[in-house]
């Protein structure tokens, strides 16, 4: 789950990091109101879950209040990606002289958390690891343990900070491990950590991912997880326990297992098709689950044809059959179906759609096959 | 002949009494897998599964009274590092952990404390390992699979049972199938199987069955180039996967942007891996 800019800010700021001056506003006239407090010099953030969002046009600056109040209706009526930009955070300009990035995560290969640090901060950092791996600098964390005082001097020293700034650059690394570990984060980043003309360091960005297996035990981000900010219907997926990805073409996939999900788009290409989506319905999934996952596909107006891939171990045909029956009997339009059962009572499930005019396939590559002709307009 | 798991294995399920425990606990009996005790909390003393595996409370007790080398482990997300922990304590061998879900940052803790035991850790979020016709911990179906010389090595599990099958429809079996499970953190990869598989006389060659996401491709296919004799073959999932969907700059910076399924193929090829794009090409490229 990935947190707003400025929800983000505002928890590194209860940690004692310093971020700019500033507010959320909904609306021209909140971003006016604000811009006046600030002295009318802002800069305008689209405040959405997406990356790129600056250079999609999502973030201005502006000169007055005037302008700031022109420049917040632009975008607050702009579409980010596809999604409609509801809040922009109104921050004070900050004058710098130097962009640092500074981010926590947890590296798979060595099993541990891992701060990095970089003085060529900014938006072009992911260039710059791939082009002078050099200019970053890594540290690995024993989690117990946390974020040792040397190491924070080791960043510091790595990223040609000047020495009146290890202190507070001490603090911010420590408030930032400590955000992290907190909130079980995925990520916990600010990008850029500036070197202000005041001589302060401030983080101008910041961006936290929480891990979505730990939510269960933070009510208090699930509370203000923004549910407008994100696709509807891979919300509304989520809600029934199924992982749900929109693509752009026209055969509709459902699927037990992430792998599996994975090679059967990965075969629906090879055999010249397009999937519509990505949808794995998990293991065990009941015969109500499947019928929201077809219902979910069948909202997309795109969709030519269905492709049901299932492998049964815990999930077992005959369920999904049922569910595919209910899906069929509700839905007002008629989307041809390709099955493919196999596993755990896949013969169950076969005979329970037999009566049917759904096509089966007794292999993933014979399923996409048909699923592809017909989407392509041949019979079968 | 086998590796991880045989006909010697004793096998405690922790979680036993639960709705998935106690169901897989009876198709891995039926699979022939010695299971000689059951850990839930508050339960000790009970007999299940038709009287005939005892209940235990602590692991530890079950080690003492059963006599227990490997343990499954079937508990909600919330309490399943502190199963893994428990039965490492005890002196667990080799713990196979199915539960999904488990938070990162517990999975963090956990693997910190293992590297204090002799214990490995297969999975979380994994089916298991099949050892055809001696031993099934997990919940791989066991009907899919037959005895035979080809070692599995996989991060998803129902590619891993499409796998599976359709070397049984090939007439060909498996020495071990594991399923090391897909969760970013976890007790172990795929180079730590393929030093097992190495070693293995029994095993003749080897399939490894990735997807996109983290380095462990990449890591094997090094390890293969030096210090692997076996023929190998591969299917990499996530080769149409859109790029969507990321983590911020820190996943990226960390693994130098890779991750993705192209140059997790092109580092298996230039070590000499035989890479398939389809799981059942993988079975026909075996048969050549």
């Amino acid at each position: 789950m990935r947190l707003h800019e400025y929800q983000s800010k505002s928890i590194f700021a209860q940690h004692g990091i310093p971020i700019p001056k500033g507010r959320v506003a909904n609306s021209a006239g909140e971003v006016k109101q604000i811009a006046e407090e600030l002295g009318g010099r802002v800069v305008i953030k689209a405040q959405v879950l997406i990356g790129g969002r600056g250079k999609a046009g999502g973030i201005r600056l502006a000169k007055s209040v005037e302008e700031a109040e022109e420049i917040a209706t632009q975008i607050l009526s702009m579409d980010l990606k596809g999604l409609p930009v509801r809040r922009v955070l109104v921050d004070e300009i900050v004058s710098f002289s130097k962009e640092i990035y500074l981010g926590i995560t947890n590296d798979r290969t060595e099993r541990k958390p891992v701060i990095i640090a970089s003085g060529a901060g900014g938006i072009d950092i992911e260039e710059v690891a791939r082009q002078s791996p050099e200019r970053i600098i890594k540290i690995y964390l024993d989690a117990p343990f946390g974020l040792h005082d040397f190491q924070t001097r080791e960043l510091a020293i790595g990223i040609d900070l000047q020495r009146e700034l290890w202190k507070p650059f001490n603090a911010i690394a420590k408030g930032l491990w400590k955000a992290f570990k907190e909130t079980d984060a995925a990520i916990a980043e600010i990008n850029p950590l500036v070197v202000a003309s005041t001589g302060m360091l401030i983080a101008l960005d910041g961006k936290l991912v929480v891990d979505d297996n730990s939510l269960f035990r933070h009510p208090e981000l699930v509370e203000i997880r923004d549910l407008d900010a994100e696709e509807p219907v891979e919300v509304e997926a989520r809600k029934y326990g199924l992982s749900y990805i929109k693509l752009d073409g026209n055969i509709g996939c459902m699927v037990n297992g992430a792998g599996l999900a994975m090679a059967t788009l990965d075969i629906i290409k090879q055999n010249g098709g397009a999937p519509s989506n990505f949808l794995d319905i998990g293991g065990g999934a009941s015969a109500d689950k499947v019928a929201t996952a077809l219902r979910i596909i069948c909202a997309d107006p795109q969709v030519k044809v269905i492709l049901v891939n299932i492998f049964g171990g815990i999930t077992r045909c005959d369920e999904v059959a049922k569910g595919i029956l209910a899906a069929q009997k509700e839905a007002n339009k008629n989307i041809p179906l390709v099955v493919r059962l196999a596993g755990t009572n896949a013969e169950k499930g076969l005979k329970l759609l037999s009566g049917t005019n759904m096509h089966t396939a007794a292999s993933m590559e014979e399923a996409a096959g048909k699923a592809t002709r017909i989407a392509a307009g041949e019979k079968k | 002949m086998s590796i991880l798991i045989n006909k010697e294995t004793r096998v405690l399920v922790q979680g036993i009494t639960g709705h998935e425990g106690s169901f897989h606990t009876g198709q891995m009996i039926a699979a022939g897998t010695n299971i000689v005790a059951g850990v839930t909390p508050g339960r000790g003393g009970e007999w299940v599964l038709d009287g005939k595996v005892p209940v235990f409370d602590t692991v530890k007790q079950a080690v003492e009274v059963a006599g227990v080398n490997t343990g499954v482990i079937f508990v909600p997300a919330s309490a399943a590092a502190d199963a893994i922990l428990e039965q490492a304590e005890a002196g667990l061998e080799l713990i196979i952990c199915i539960t999904e879900g488990i938070p990162v940052k517990d999975m963090i803790q956990t693997c910190a404390g293992l590297k204090k035991t002799q214990s490995r850790l297969i999975g979380p979020n994994c089916p298991g390992v099949i050892s055809p016709g001696e031993s099934l911990v997990g919940i791989i179906p066991a009907g899919i699979a037959v005895p035979g010389n080809i070692g599995i090595i996989s991060r998803s599990g129902t590619l891993t049972y499409e796998v599976l099958n359709d070397l049984k429809l090939a007439g060909r079996g498996v020495s071990t199938c594991v399923g090391i499970g897909g969760d970013a953190i976890k007790g172990s990869d795929f180079v730590d199987l393929l030093r097992l598989f190495e070693d293995d006389p029994h095993t003749k060659s080897v399939i490894l069955i990735g997807e996109i996401g983290g380095m462990d491709e990449e890591h094997a296919a090094e390890m293969i180039m030096n210090k692997f004799s076996k023929p190998v073959y591969a299917f990499v999932a996530g080769l149409s996967a859109p790029p969507g969907k990321r983590m911020g700059h820190a996943g990226a910076i960390i693994e130098g942007g890779s991750g993705g399924a192209k140059d997790k193929v092109e580092a298996l090829l230039q070590a000499g891996v035989k890479v398939a794009g389809s799981p059942a090409k993988v079975i026909v490229m075996i048969q050549d």
